[in-house]
């Protein structure tokens, strides 16, 4: 007993004494001016901390406290973790200029797959909430209803399972097609970590109340600031990297995905410019009213699914099609022209979101116009993309990953028609509100985005983990066929509900009366609602399967003997 | 740059491009989507010039056309309102209990009925108008204020216990327990009473105290022999239909803290012919009398 008490106290001395040590060597450091920059860190990282634990004595709600002490936690362990750090060598700076900087690329990949599950679960759940309503659990209200669910889903696919698609995608692709690693050093590593913990950050604000009710953009303000500074060291690190590049051109998924970048920003801040109501309180009130708010709004959401989920995805679709299909890109015309058209235009189509409104009616009128004007720039990428095939038509036959990015290019152009046609005005008038926007999103967003983001990642996980080849394209061809018979399902049982409840709801009789209630075209719903359901049980089992299989290829599919990672010139 | 490279003879040119081993044709732009393209711009311009579009300083252009969504909605309620005139007309005008037996008149103020309650009453009574608890089934025979269409008809009109009309149909139920009228052993007595006037009490014991409780407390309201009185809209309490529960919990419930169920006044929202409509549509649902 007496030797375990002197060993504990020896123990205890020497981490007095190293503690000591360790203050005496960061004084002496700050003295000289050495590791400045991790100095700034610590006291920049401290004063978050200590003001993220006042916020949380003083929050004013239950989210902007949970948030605090998030912010808290991470702060609080970045602080230890840097303070430990400091004063350790440091890598020789111009080592690794000659590499890619793939680890956080694959970090990207973990996460887009990750949230991808994530975000299909909330989804196929809520589905089984609205044809069931009894899956609102009593016990659940206020966190787990489907009111508290929905948004979840929707930031989840979107902006965790997209948008870390897009990160790590144009992460990669930013370098091969520059031959120059990542700008900024670390910083994309802040901007992949901090986009992270924007995504808990909105996500736990929505299960517990923190929302300013604005679609798509419903995390509140805070949430929203830091946003805004990953989003500027996002540009900063793609933006770098283009600059520094060694090809002679900019290829054009790089146009694509700074077009993305740029303009969300721009969207993100003008969407979100709200005044908070106190500092230690999540609620704020937006600076624009009325129309004006729910037109910058829609303006935010068309574009969000412009910039966001076309352009963004369009610059993964001009890389990973080519290299897949290893044809070169069908025509270098027809990509700038639909380039250019596609930016100027998609900018203005926001307000066919608000036909019948009381939005003015010229509004309404060039939205729908500049959405129909549209369609042929949509279809330049589906042109570019199909026919970048011709010639390798034979690879659909044998491998199942560009199969994938074919039947997502498909879903594209089958999106970008129904797009503008829903925007004419007759069209709307059925179709608005009713569930069939909900299966025009979908079958872009599932057939689309998801499709064309998993032909991306079994592209990408063999080349990042230095694999021969997929552990297993039966399993791509399972996940395949899931995947598109789910989306079928989905879109279509949206397609004859959606436009069922439009027909029931405007059905009069030959006097002029209405013929039923809202309440009876909820019922007649309800069919569609479990095959909904179930198409949404399909593509989250590929999904799964996807999971496994990428899993197993980075645990058991044969090394590759010689990878390329060194950054060169293709010419 | 390198020279534009062929792999296959019959490839087209590339631009001479090359990025991470990705080339790219120089091949045109189709011309179907060229032209496609073309011919949406010109329509475009086209539909603009005919609907109101183009923003100016202090308005936009109207369109040659002469279209609004505010006018075309207009113009479709005023062609409804115009057609269905002479027969709203004549329902005003008719007696109430005249109006079933006119064929004509009779199915209007159905069918039109029928649109009014599913706009504004199937909120609470749902929307085959079966109720729910706290709010009336409108299909059974069973009425608080009157089955008549005369009595649908003033109940819709002025509604039940609101602020919005005076000549609301009014009553309140004391709370017995909640202002200590009765004692719980009371009203213990009284609940399992009421309930054997229907059915099974929970403690037959106590039914023949409850009864001397309701004599002495309830019967004046809902009469000796616990039947209601629908000039005071206090229910039947013999039949077995139940607006807010039979079962000793319920009971003890109202009997306790009372109930105050409330209706709005439609005249403020529904011209005289929906609100005669409405009541021929409830009326004729099964319970009318």
């Amino acid at each position: 007993m007496q030797i375990n008490a002197l060993i504990a106290h020896v123990l205890h001395l020497k981490r007095r004494i190293y503690g000591f040590h360790a203050t005496l060597r960061i004084v002496r450091d700050m003295v000289k001016g050495r590791n400045m920059s991790n100095y700034i860190k610590l006291i920049a990282l401290g004063l978050v901390t200590l003001f993220a634990m006042i916020g949380t004595n003083y929050a004013r709600d239950l989210a902007y406290q949970v948030h605090a002490i998030i912010v808290m936690l991470v702060a609080g362990g970045l602080f230890l973790y840097t303070l430990r750090r400091t004063g350790e060598a440091k890598p020789a700076a111009g080592s690794l200029q000659n590499e890619y900087f793939d680890s956080v690329v694959r970090a990207g990949v973990v996460a887009t797959a990750f949230w991808g599950v994530v975000g299909f679960l909330v989804g196929t759940f809520i589905a089984f909430q609205l044809a069931f309503p009894a899956l609102n659990f009593e016990w659940a209200q206020g966190f787990a209803n489907f009111g508290r669910l929905r948004p979840l889903h929707t930031s989840a696919v979107i902006f965790a399972f997209g948008g870390n698609a897009l990160i790590a995608t144009s992460f990669y692709v930013v370098q091969r097609t520059s031959a120059a690693r990542l700008w900024g050093g670390n910083l994309a590593w802040f901007v992949f970590w901090g986009y992270q913990l924007f995504i808990v950050l909105a996500a736990t604000g929505y299960l517990f109340g923190g929302t300013q009710s604005k679609e798509y953009a419903e995390p509140e303000w805070h949430v929203d600031l830091w946003l805004t500074i990953v989003w500027v060291a996002y540009l900063a690190v793609f933006l770098g990297t283009v600059i520094k590049r060694k090809e002679p051109h900019i290829y054009v998924a790089n146009w694509f995905y700074l077009a993305f970048i740029v303009t969300v920003a721009m969207l993100h801040l003008v969407n979100n410019l709200t005044i908070p109501v106190s500092i230690w309180g999540s609620k704020s009130v937006i600076v624009w009213s009325g129309v004006q708010d729910a037109m910058v709004q829609w303006w935010y959401g068309h574009n969000a699914v412009g910039f966001f989920l076309t352009a963004g995805f369009l610059g993964m679709m001009y890389y990973f099609v080519p290299k897949q299909a290893e044809r070169p890109v069908f025509s270098y015309k027809l990509s700038i022209i639909h380039f250019w058209a596609l930016i100027f235009l998609y900018i203005w189509a926001g307000p066919h979101h608000l036909h019948y409104t009381a939005l003015p009616d010229w509004a309404s009128t060039l939205g729908m116009v500049f959405s129909i004007v549209l369609w042929m720039p949509s279809w330049g990428g589906m042109i570019n993309g199909l026919m970048t095939l011709s010639g390798a038509w034979d690879k659909l036959r044998t491998d199942p990953v560009i199969r994938m990015m074919v039947i997502s290019i498909g879903f594209y152009g089958m999106s970008t028609f129904e797009g503008p046609m829903m925007s004419i005005r007759a069209v709307n008038s059925l179709s608005h509100y009713t569930d069939w926007t909900i299966g025009h999103v979908h079958s872009g967003a599932l057939g689309w985005n998801g499709m064309i983001t998993f032909g991306a990642l079994y592209f990408l996980v063999p080349v990042l983990w230095k694999r021969e080849r997929l552990y297993s394209l039966s399993l791509v061809s399972w996940h395949f066929w899931l995947a598109t018979i789910g989306i079928i399902l989905y879109a279509a049982s949206m397609w004859v509900t959606g436009i069922m409840e439009g027909l029931m709801w405007r059905e009069v009789d030959a006097n002029g009366f209405l013929v039923n209630s809202f309440a009876d075209t909820v019922a007649a719903k309800f069919p569609m609602y479990v095959v909904r359901g179930l198409g949404g049980v399909m593509f989250l089992s590929g999904a799964l399967i996807m999971c496994y299989n990428l899993w197993m290829t980075v645990r058991k599919a044969p090394a590759k003997e010689a990878s390329l990672t060194v950054a060169v010139p293709a010419e | 740059m390198s020279k534009p490279v062929k792999k296959y003879d019959d490839d087209p040119n590339t631009t001479g491009h090359q990025w991470d081993g990705i080339e790219e044709f120089d091949n045109p732009m189709p011309r179907w989507w060229l032209w496609t393209f073309y011919a949406t711009i010109i329509w475009g311009i086209g539909y603009t010039i005919a609907y109101p579009a183009w923003p100016m300083l202090s308005s936009a252009t109207a369109g040659v056309l002469g279209w609004s969504t505010r006018g075309d909605v207009a113009a479709e309620i005023q062609a409804v309102e115009e057609a269905n005139a002479p027969i709203n007309a004549k329902l005003e005008a008719a007696e109430l209990t005249a109006i079933a037996g006119d064929p004509e008149l009779g199915s209007y103020a159905v069918s039109s009925g029928s649109a009014v309650f599913k706009t504004w009453c199937a909120q609470c009574h749902g929307s085959g108008a079966a109720g729910a608890k706290g709010y009336p089934n409108l299909l059974d025979d069973d009425w608080l204020w009157g089955g008549t269409v005369e009595d649908i008809h003033e109940t819709i009109t002025h509604g039940i216990r609101n602020e919005d009309s005076d000549d609301a149909r009014y009553s309140e139920m004391p709370a017995f327990g909640r202002d200590e009228l009765l004692e719980k052993e009371e009203i213990d007595q009284v609940v399992n009473f009421v309930m054997s006037l229907s059915g099974e009490a929970e403690d037959a014991s106590k039914v023949d105290a409850g009864a001397v409780v309701f004599e002495d407390n309830c019967a004046s309201c809902h009469m000796d022999d616990g039947t209601g009185d629908r000039s005071q809209g206090a229910p039947n309490l013999v039949d077995a239909i139940w607006l807010y529960g039979g079962d000793y919990a319920s009971l003890s419930e109202t009997v306790n803290n009372a109930r105050y169920g409330v209706m709005p006044a439609w005249n403020t929202r529904l011209t005289e012919a929906q609100i005669r409509a409405v009541s021929a549509y409830v009326h004729q649902l099964g319970g009318g009398e």
